[in-house]
């Protein structure tokens, strides 16, 4: 897109030739590698029609194996992601507190689940609590060390976003809120809070995404998700190939359409101008533990898609950038 | 808790750990600089091709990827890397762990080059330097740098992530924790010396990545 405008002229006679040259390359080379794949596939067996037409010919794998799995992904993935966010709020709010202490242990809570593995959090969950003890019923043990791990992990990177995105608000919005007479406290609930929430709305959606992933990691501790119903539904038909690359196709549309869907509300969001603050969706997965999630990536974005037209916007990104920088204690 | 020391080997565990992260860094670095080449290419089949890897990778659990490698790939089409059983396991989880987070150091790369402004180039062409010239002495300077702070976390993030390679049965810190607590029930003071190990690995990385690109980023 952009980038080549940054990184490339507009190509002459022999750029041209040359592209065409890779072009042809680049085609034979993805040929051939699907080629390979294929080949592999074909001399094990795996494209036997015998193991494909169940998925068409037998509804029963989709009312009794996938759509189980499906619902049950989605059932930990939304339960994570509303309490997640619950937990992300309150902390982001605590780290914002006028409080010193109130301050000092948001962050460390928040910057401990950021920084242990969710795997982790739920075998040690599972086995350790929820499997052998009546906390919760023997059935539902899985489902809530699931919730918990990722609701601990994915709270502290929401709640991350919160505070980043009352940071990169104008500082003149708190200062008016100030100004008019409010409370701190009030000045962060009812004028910078809801305006970053809406900046950060396509970065938690994006988040949601992440949550969706990890869930598959329920499987580790017999949770009966998508995977989980795929490896099933391997045996019970003897196409674990195929139903491996059915599961992987399933999570693919869903996270594909929810990261679409991201990028569709920022898009809105940017037009409406709801929100004093940059919009981003940066995927929050990558952007961690450097204290500032979304915020070089969605900037380096941001001033892509405003180019050279727009340089007063981009000086006050700079200048939002700065005050982050300076208001972030980092680690 | 000394008993638990004495019996499992959890030294060898995190060694595991660090092993996985080691490597798969590697693995992820290459690819994914391959694949970042591929997408900002003028060719419109390369970027096709990169961006297919990207959403592929990028939007499949690291989960479904082990669990494929290992029960699909390696059992049934019979690519077995090494013949030792978890030696196998080890390196799948290498690969399948350089393939997931290539996908997002093509990204983080990417993005690095998007906090170029296009003015940077036109303004490296009008002064009259050459199109190598403004590649290499303006554009890919400034990207790199750019690029820092998303790529430390697409690595603490893999190091994190190579706890998933428990679930293939490769012998990490998450797949002994899960085999003492099962046998021994849950202890804090365990999960907490585990929670520890990571956060010692990740936190370095994470405050020099802070620095770093505090120091190096480009006034605009």
């Amino acid at each position: 897109m952009s980038a080549q405008t940054v990184l490339f002229d507009a190509p002459g006679p022999k750029a041209r030739s040359r592209h065409r040259l890779l072009t042809v390359v680049g085609a034979i080379l993805a040929l051939g590698l699907l080629w390979v794949v294929v080949g592999k596939l074909k001399d094990t067996g795996q494209l036997d029609p015998a193991l494909w037409t169940p998925f068409v010919t037998e509804p029963t794998i989709w009312t009794e194996y996938l759509i189980p799995g499906l619902i049950n992904t989605l059932k930990a993935a939304i339960l994570s992601v509303v309490f997640a966010g619950i937990f992300g709020i309150v902390f982001g709010m605590g780290r914002l507190s006028g409080n010193r202490w109130v301050r000092w242990i948001c962050g460390v809570v928040v910057e401990f689940f950021r920084a242990v593995p969710v795997l982790l959090m739920m075998v040690f969950a599972f086995f350790g609590y929820f499997a052998n003890s009546s906390i919760v019923p023997q059935e539902y043990g899985p489902l809530a060390a699931v919730v918990l791990a990722l609701t601990l992990y994915n709270g502290s990177v929401i709640a991350e976003l919160v505070r980043s995105g009352v940071y990169s608000l104008p500082k003149g919005q708190g200062e008016a809120g100030l100004s008019i007479g409010l409370t701190p406290a009030q000045t962060l609930r009812s004028i910078q809070l809801p305006q970053a929430l809406t900046a950060m709305l396509p970065a938690l959606i994006g988040q949601f995404v992440v949550v969706l992933k990890d869930s598959a990691l329920g499987t580790a501790i017999t949770y009966q998700e998508l995977l989980t119903w795929g490896k099933t539904l391997g045996s019970a038909y003897g196409n674990t190939v195929p139903a491996y690359i059915v599961v992987a196709i399933l999570f693919i549309i869903l996270n594909y359409a929810m990261t679409r869907l991201a990028t569709w509300v920022e898009r809105r969001l940017k037009r409406s101008g709801a929100t004093a603050g940059p919009i981003t969706n940066a995927m929050p997965t990558v952007v961690q533990g450097g204290g500032e999630p979304g915020g070089p990536a969605a900037a380096g974005a941001q001033i892509m898609v405003e180019g050279v037209e727009d340089a007063a916007h981009r000086r006050r990104e700079a200048a939002q950038q700065a005050r982050r920088n300076r208001n972030d204690p980092g680690w | 808790m000394g008993e638990i020391f004495a019996n499992y080997d959890i030294v060898g565990a995190v060694w595991k750990t660090i092993q996985l992260a080691v490597l798969s860094a590697i693995g992820a670095t290459v690819i994914g600089t391959i694949v970042a080449v591929l997408r900002v290419s003028p060719v419109p089949v390369l970027r096709g091709i990169g961006t297919t890897f990207v959403n592929t990778f990028r939007n499949t659990p690291l989960t479904v990827l082990m669990i494929m490698s290992v029960l699909g790939f390696s059992f049934l089409l019979g690519l077995q890397i090494r013949e030792d059983f978890a030696d196998n396991a080890f390196w799948w989880a290498v690969i399948m762990l350089s393939l997931y987070h290539a996908a997002f150091v093509c990204e983080a790369l990417r993005s690095g080059i998007n906090t170029v402004p296009a003015g940077q180039a036109e303004a490296a062409r009008s002064i009259g330097l050459t199109f190598k010239q403004s590649l290499l002495e303006v554009i890919l300077p400034q990207s790199f740098r750019g690029a820092i702070a998303p790529l430390v976390s697409t690595y603490i993030a893999l190091i994190k992530n190579t706890t998933v390679a428990a679930v293939i049965g490769v012998a990490e810190s998450a797949g002994i924790l899960a085999t003492i607590t099962e046998n021994e029930g849950g202890s804090l003071p365990l999960f907490l010396v585990f929670a520890l190990i990571f956060v010692v690995l990740t936190l370095p990385l994470g405050v020099l990545g802070t620095n770093l690109s505090r120091k190096l980023a480009v006034k605009r």
